[in-house]
């Protein structure tokens, strides 16, 4: 898995914290930081949640 | 659009229930998603009410949400006086919505909102003191719904609790589609005279909470002006209160028409989190919006939406797509709900969702261990929706049995 996250689209509030919460967290001000972009497969669906709930398509999860 | 719209239906339509969406909803998101609707100044606009059609046209960069457009949609004059005065970054497209979004992202960020949960824990528990020392049936609406959103948001913006009635009062007068445009603007303007005055006492007198620190971060620096910031303050003020008082009112109703549910629930507040993002799907508030305009040509769902055109995303409608939720009619705390778009969709989405829930898991899991025979003092029959631009309970009637 190779996650991105293109950071210009961010718009904050989160949904890939909620979704993924081992994989993305928020910076000082509240915009995505990606904290593993090759998380454990067992982490995939959770990842693949966070793209879809983002409201921005700022993630990009490639296989 | 010339063709006549006499013989198109009517837009805003009526639900036949509290509980369920306008029957056109289903229609509309049968041919295609999307459909004409004529307004009640004569013009027409599509209503949108399939899943994947909301989502798209939420998040297409040739959608505006500028309300000094001429084509866009409003669904009454008060409405439409009303978006139309006052801009705030809801109603700013990229880039300029960006630049001023971003002010206010870290404020509502996950952690920092989670580290509210005691604070909310300790209203609703007083609210719900009060109301178990008080003789049933008790109205919920006035006595929790109506207070939880108030009283949290003025210890997050830093204003006294005595200052609620007022804004709760503009805050009605603005939502209430049979307003008159004049009275509209009027409640507006006061409005923003209570935002700027809040902004200019945390000026003089800093304390702990985000209106001082947004006058710390930003208050002459070069991002942002005093004019923007007091209509967002104004915003921060408004756009929790109602949203958030209706679903609690909503929430609580739907759980109890529907008791085997309520019933897991109350023996597994594990379930609470799925179960909210289930009521906020079920109930969808926001039943007659967001609204936007077409600024070029868009093709979908075998229609054309011309430049102009102004477009309605029912998130009502959405939510009950059954293409994105199986058997969407039915309310099922289990389900997977997370995809929901109660909270709309696209660089708009709902900058204060992370208080909404934390707000709605507290109520809903508080309410029902403590009053755990809670139940409607009321025929469910007659409970009633108000001419309201959210999904507003005019009464919710309880009863429980007093322990003495
Ligand atoms: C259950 C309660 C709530 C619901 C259902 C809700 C729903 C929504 C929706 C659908 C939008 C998008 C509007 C559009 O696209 O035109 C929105 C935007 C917004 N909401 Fe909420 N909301 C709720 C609570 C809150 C709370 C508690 C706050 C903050 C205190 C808040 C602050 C905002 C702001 C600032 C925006 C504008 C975001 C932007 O334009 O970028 N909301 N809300
Ligand atoms: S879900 Fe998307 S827009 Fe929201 S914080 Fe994460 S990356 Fe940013």
């Amino acid at each position: 898995m190779k996650i991105t996250v293109e950071i210009d689209r961010c718009v904050g509030g989160g949904q890939c914290v909620m979704a993924a919460p081992d994989v993305f967290d928020q910076d000082d001000d509240g915009l995505a930081v990606l904290l593993d972009p090759d998380p454990p497969a067992g982490l995939a669906d959770d990842v693949q949640l966070a793209a879809r709930l983002c409201p921005a398509r700022a993630i990009v999860v490639e296989a | 659009m010339t063709q006549t719209s006499e013989a198109l239906p009517a837009f805003p339509m009526t639900r036949p229930t509290p509980f369920d969406p306008p029957e056109g909803y289903a229609a509309v998101r049968d041919a295609g998603g999307l459909a004409r609707v004529r307004l009640w100044d004569g013009r027409t606009a599509w209503l949108v009410t399939g899943y994947d059609e909301v989502r798209s046209l939420l998040s297409d960069p040739r959608i505006s949400a500028d309300r000094g457009h001429p084509g866009f949609p409003f669904p009454t004059a008060g409405r439409e006086a009303l978006e139309r005065s006052g801009r705030t970054f809801v109603t700013m497209d990229p880039p300029e919505h960006g630049r001023l979004r971003r002010v206010f992202t870290k404020y509502f960020a996950i952690k920092r909102i989670e580290a509210l949960r005691p604070m909310v824990q300790r209203i609703v528990d007083e609210l719900v003191d009060d109301i178990m020392a008080t003789p049933p049936p008790v109205d919920l609406v006035p006595a929790l719904a109506l207070e939880v959103p108030a009283r949290t948001i003025c210890r997050v913006l830093g204003m006294p609790f005595e200052d609620r009635h007022r804004f709760q009062a503009l805050d009605h007068r603005r939502n209430t589609l049979t307003t008159s445009p004049e009275d509209v603007l009027r409640a507006t303007e006061e409005m923003l005279a209570y935002a700027d005055a809040l902004i200019t006492r945390k000026q003089r007198e800093p304390a702990d909470d985000l209106v001082s620190e947004l006058v710390a971060d930003q208050l002459g620096g070069d991002t942002v002006s005093r004019e923007e910031l007091v209509a967002a303050v104004r915003l921060l003020i408004t756009a929790g209160h109602e949203t958030t008082a209706n679903m609690i009112a909503m929430s609580i109703a739907t759980l109890l028409r529907h008791p085997e549910q309520l019933r897991e629930l109350r023996a597994d507040p594990s379930l609470v989190p799925n179960a909210v993002e289930e009521l906020l799907r079920y109930i969808s508030i926001f039943h007659i919006s967001p609204t936007r305009v077409a600024t070029e040509r868009i093709e979908i769902g075998g229609h054309v939406i011309e430049a102009g055109d102004g477009v309605i995303t029912a998130v009502a409608g959405a939510n009950r797509d059954d293409a994105a939720f199986a058997d969407a009619a039915r309310f099922d705390l289990h389900r997977e709900a997370r995809h929901h778009v109660a909270f709309g969709y696209g660089v708009h989405q709902c900058l204060g969702q992370p208080l909404a829930r934390v707000e709605l898991q507290t109520v809903i899991e508080t309410i029902f261990r403590r009053i755990p025979s809670l139940r409607l003092a009321t025929d469910p029959e007659s409970l009633s929706v108000k001419e309201y631009a959210f999904l507003s309970l005019t009464a919710l009637p309880v009863t429980w049995e007093e322990q003495s």
